[in-house]
């Protein structure tokens, strides 16, 4: 069997076994990288050399019977807008590109501590805003189903090089759906842990109040693993819930009984292609057959979510996005061009007596942070900056955003209600499959419009997960979304693991990987 | 001072930072004066995916100092972020309190500053937020940029704003005196202007009186800039005579004009106009959702309370009361903290006489520490001792001058009275033997005693001269005291 | 929805700088956008308390101890311009 073929649960079996070493796993994702990477784009950067080194230090200390973390030897990739120590952290930003965090993200420091080899960075949404990673400023990832498509977003390439079998586990951010969604349209599994599981420190914050990091992977079960390592109380994030992390990896594979499962009609209604709504209604019908009895819920805010999300999100992104302004890091406008511009444009208002203008006039400060951040944004990020700044200023604040604010209640209160009744609400993750690269790109508000079933579990705080669950007729891998209320991803992850004990989409390989294979 | 022809409206906004150890937001040190960016890290440089956690000490010390100056205080109150952008502000916005500040409410009882009694300025709010760093001009050296040094950014700063209460640039400045000694107290700030642990800004206009009994109210300008207390008093003292040489010249009131921010040119000794950007006021404050909200227990405000100790008016007054003190000994007891004061009690319940005690602590003591940079607890002689040499003085053992000189002689040598008297060689000069002298002088002086007894009781002085030429060690004031005592006996 | 000019005066609150085009393609974006946002007036939401965190938890501190700081060459290493000392930047007088 193909080192590929395996899980992360699995290939971590046979290194506690010593049927394999560190070095060959590591090589194996690093071999893999190289020949599909190129076509996938899914890593801004490898760390080769340091791999290496890591993994026979691994196998040093696992020679010499030393005790090992919990994911010794398995090579991990970290969406690039978590920050690690002296590599650099773009976000896949301008603005960002040559800046080397002098820390370590929380959950990078739980990563090293329990042995995973950070193999290296994964593309995305410039800052995570996007839902196809194509506002990346730094590279393109396609969808390794189709190499035509999105592969999603925003953590685009952190499900792409798990589609791809370059690596086991991958590490994203979900703030509205940026695990989910991508992990949905290529194929893989991903959890967004309830708001507040997984320390945010030294995650680059998009919307503070949503965002959220978890794991993507093949199965459940791998994603149980790796939460297990990334979750827990975290004293530098005073958002983070004190809270013990259940045993996730070894609670994964106990059947869940007389489980609940709630669906809600609007999100299996109009809009959803036929294709998504056959895998989810098939979806349902599986869990039937295991025991678990189906019942309808309501949301009946739900069709608020996108409008309440992303004034919220661009609200906090303005601010979050402030302290990119050319002064303490990252990148700033060529200055001298910059005055001699300032300079010209003063000489022509002053020629022609525009005393009103000339007084208006940037300042060289103000000019410097206007050009700094005008280059080192792509239009995405502006847009977002825009619609924030707009939503929080004198006049506008209390129509939008603290309406929005209010709804957000009225959304969280419909959660806590339907979860009365079930333990689970299922439903789409997307309304399509992967649309093609290029296809809404202009058109941002058809692009927010696809977070529809997402965004509304960062509202709530919610924990939730994505898990393939179909193809549609062309190829195209479909995503079943299980939510539960706050705290209970030990429920998701098992409910989620019966479910693929039960199919096997979630091992189905893109095609690519066996054309290449064959070619080479 | 002429009465002058209009009332002057003053409010101030008072940002004191807070004597914690480490910052608001992150453990960085608050330690002033250390090379620029040695006291920054990820947080308060405000590096991207880094997060502020509250620092409690910082939260304790917002609340004593609304229990201090009479506040509600907030049992919830949550943080804000105000979005400007400064190139000392790293992270583009201040985390600051918006609507549920910690403390609303309140009051400050000032001294008012002719000395008739008490004048009472009321706080409309108190909150917590933080510093930014610090930007460097050096126009001089012919720099066209700025220098940034983040060493201050984050550290924990308490906005106080008082309602429009006080009525003189003197007010004003004895607010801002009183305030100081109450958080010096209170170990809440060191209020140090110089060093900017303490800056003010003031707004101010004049209600001016028309003939119908009215008043029109002058555009409302706010004043910045100061780096004194003296600097805050002439700046208002400046701005209101302006403000009247304005109105009369261009009549405008307020609303006529936006809102005007002026500085104090200290070398000049006037307020100019500074620009002020139109845009830069729409903050677009909204809640911090890195930090979660605070709420406050009653007997958490309890335990609190009880840490406040006894605050300076209370003391004052006791002084006042135990001690028959006056308004200005009071004063400049008080003004010394916590230490001295509980000096001075000791020496003034050890001697008996609070007065003497008073004038000791605040004449030799409190010279003592100025000419030596001493603090109380480094003074050399306890209260205990001291007041064994004011007894000797009030029992006539010795005379003031020659108390001094023993004074001089133990904190010197870090001696007792008795080894500064011994090493001095101050021969004590025995009752009986003063009186046997002074009973001589007066049989050979009929003069004088004539002259007493017609009333001239400063006739004795030439007795006195007469005694120290017969023996230097008696004391003045003893035979001066002795003399008319037989004198007075020789009458009866 | 939203006027040519008032994307101009978020612009400038905002800190960036618009071409004329991207100006005009703003306007037409966000004004579509805040249309679909005016969903928003349907839902009553009178009495509701606002939702600022998803989680709302209370009283989280720190300790008030020193921890060691970056070292200076450390806290400068990412700045665009600069000194052995400081931060540089256009200068920030005659501005409030």
């Amino acid at each position: 069997m193909s080192l590929s073929e395996l899980t992360a649960s699995q290939l971590l079996q046979q290194l506690r076994e010593g049927r394999i070493k560190a070095v060959e796993v590591v090589a194996h994702s690093l071999r893999q990288i190289d020949q599909y990477d190129p076509t996938v784009g899914a890593f801004l950067r490898v760390n080769r050399d340091h791999a290496f080194a890591q993994a026979e230090e691994i196998d040093r200390r696992r020679s010499r019977g030393e005790k090992l973390g919990k994911l010794a030897g398995l090579p991990v990739a970290v969406k690039d807008n978590i920050c690690t120590q002296g590599e650099p952290t773009t976000c896949a930003s301008r603005m960002l590109k040559r800046f080397v965090p002098p820390y370590d993200a929380t959950v990078i420091a739980r990563l090293k501590a329990a042995d995973a080899i950070i193999v290296g960075k994964t593309n995305l949404d410039e800052f995570a805003m996007g839902g196809s990673t194509e506002t990346s400023a730094l590279g393109r990832t396609c969808n390794p189903w189709d190499v035509t498509r999105i592969p999603g977003g925003s953590s685009g390439g952190a499900a792409a090089c798990v589609a791809a079998r370059m690596v086991p586990l991958s590490v994203g951010s979900d703030t509205g759906g940026s695990i989910r969604q991508p992990a949905a349209l290529c194929g893989v599994t991903g959890l967004k842990p309830t708001y507040g599981r997984v320390s945010r420190f030294g995650l680059v914050a998009f919307a503070s109040s949503l965002d959220q990091i978890g794991p993507l992977a093949q199965t459940a079960e791998d994603c149980a693993l790796l939460l297990e390592v990334l979750a827990g109380h975290d004293p530098k994030d005073a958002t983070s819930i004190p809270q013990p992390v259940p045993p996730f990896s070894e609670t994964v594979r106990q059947p869940l009984e007389g489980l609940r499962v709630g669906w809600v009609r609007e999100h299996l209604g109009e809009g959803v292609s036929p294709s998504v709504l056959a895998a989810i209604q098939e979806a349902i019908k599986v869990f039937q057959s295991l025991g678990a009895k189906v019942e309808e819920v309501e949301l009946p805010h739900a069709r608020y979510a996108v409008a309440t999300y992303y004034i919220i999100a661009c609200s906090e992104a303005s601010s979050n996005l402030a302290r990119y302004d050319g002064v303490h890091y990252g990148y700033r406008t060529d200055e001298k061009a910059m005055l001699a511009e300032l300079a010209e444009e003063r000489r022509v208002l002053q020629q022609q007596g525009k005393s009103e203008a000339l007084e208006d006039l940037d300042t060289a400060l103000v000019r410097m942070y206007r050009k700094t951040r005008a280059e080192g944004f792509g239009a995405e990020v502006k847009r977002r900056i825009m619609l924030g700044t707009y939503a929080l200023s004198a006049g506008y604040y209390d129509a939008y955003y603290l309406k929005a604010l209010k709804v957000r209640r009225l959304i969280r209160q419909d959660y806590d209600k339907a979860f009365q009744k079930v333990h689970v609400i299922v439903g789409p993750v997307t309304p399509t499959p992967a649309f093609a690269l290029g296809e809404k790109i202009n058109d941002p508000l058809a692009m927010y419009l696809f977070d529809l079933f997402t965004v509304g579990t960062n509202l709530a705080g919610l924990p939730a997960i994505s898990i393939p669950c179909g193809f549609s007729e062309d190829g195209m891998p479909i995503g079943l979304h299980l939510q539960a209320p706050p705290l209970e991803e030990e429920t998701l992850l098992r409910a989620a693991h019966m479910f693929q004990q039960v199919t096997d989409w979630h091992r189905r390989r893109p095609p690519l990987l066996d054309r290449q294979a064959v070619a080479t | 001072m002429a009465e002058q022809p209009y009332t002057i409206v003053i409010g101030l906004e008072v940002h004191v930072q807070l004597l914690t150890e480490s910052k608001l937001f992150c453990g960085c040190s608050t330690k002033f004066g250390a090379p620029p960016n040695t006291q920054t890290c990820p947080i308060c440089i405000g590096m991207p995916g880094v997060l502020p956690v509250m620092n409690r000490r910082a939260v304790e010390l917002a609340v004593k100092t609304g229990l201090a100056l009479n506040c509600e205080i907030a049992r919830f109150s949550k943080w804000d972020r105000k979005n400007y952008y400064y190139p000392d502000l790293p992270k583009g916005f201040q985390i600051s309190q918006y609507d549920l500040p910690i403390c609303r409410g309140g009051y400050l009882d000032v001294p008012s500053p002719n000395r008739e009694g008490m004048r009472r300025i009321r706080i409309i709010r108190v909150h917590l937020e933080e510093d930014a760093g610090k930007s460097m001009h050096d126009e001089k050296a012919g720099r066209a940029d700025s220098r940034i040094d983040l060493n201050r950014a984050g550290t924990p700063l308490l906005e106080i704003v008082t309602q429009p209460d006080i009525r003189s640039p003197a007010e004003a400045k004895a607010f801002l005196t009183e305030l100081k000694l109450l958080l010096n107290y209170l170990e809440v700030s060191d209020c140090n202007m110089q060093e900017g642990s303490l800056r003010v800004d003031a707004n101010i206009n004049l209600h001016i009186p028309t003939e119908d009994g009215q008043y029109v109210a002058t555009p409302i300008v706010e004043v910045k800039n100061m780096n004194s207390f003296r600097a805050v008093e002439r700046a208002l003292t400046y701005e209101a005579q302006r403000q009247y040489e304005a109105f009369l010249e261009t009549g405008h009131r307020l609303g006529d004009v936006p809102k005007q921010t002026r500085g104090w040119d200290e070398d000049a000794q006037l307020t100019r106009p500074q620009r002020s950007k139109e845009e830069s006021s729409d903050y677009r404050y909204f809640p911090e959702p890195d930090l979660v909200p605070v709420t406050v227990t009653d007997a958490e405000l309890e335990a609190l309370r009880q840490q406040l100790g006894e605050l300076p008016a209370d003391i004052r007054r006791r002084l006042q009361e135990t001690y028959h003190l006056n308004d200005y000994d009071s004063d400049v007891i008080v003004n010394q903290g916590r230490a001295f004061v509980d000096y001075f009690c000791q020496l003034a319940d050890t001697c008996g006489d609070g007065k003497m005690a008073a004038n000791w602590a605040q004449q030799d003591v409190l010279r003592t520490l100025n000419e030596r940079d001493w603090t109380i607890t480094q003074f050399p002689i306890s209260a205990a001792e001291l007041a064994r040499l004011l007894c000797r003085v009030k029992s006539g053992e010795l005379d003031t001058a020659k108390a001094r000189m023993v004074f001089g002689h133990m904190v010197d040598h870090q001696a007792t009275v008795d080894e500064a008297i011994q090493s001095l060689g101050i021969v004590q000069v025995d009752e009986t033997e003063l009186r046997q002298l002074c009973a001589e002088l007066l049989a050979s002086n009929p003069k004088v005693v004539a002259e007493v007894k017609s009333g001239k009781d400063k006739a004795i002085g030439s007795l006195v001269g007469q005694a120290k030429k017969r023996n230097p060690h008696v004391n003045p004031a003893r035979v001066k005291e002795i003399c008319l005592e037989l004198i007075r006996q020789e009458t009866t | 929805m939203i006027s040519l000019a008032e994307i101009e005066k978020v612009a400038v609150l905002a800190r960036l700088l618009l071409t004329p085009a991207e100006s005009q393609q703003m306007t037409e974006q966000l004004g579509k956008i805040l249309e679909y946002m005016s969903l928003l007036n349907e839902v009553n939401t009178e009495n509701v308390e606002p939702l600022a965190h998803a989680v709302e938890l209370t009283n989280v501190f720190r300790e008030d101890r020193v921890t060691p700081s970056l070292d200076r060459e450390m806290a400068l290493a990412n700045a665009p311009h600069r000194d052995e000392e400081c931060y540089r930047v256009p200068a920030v007088l005659g501005e409030v």
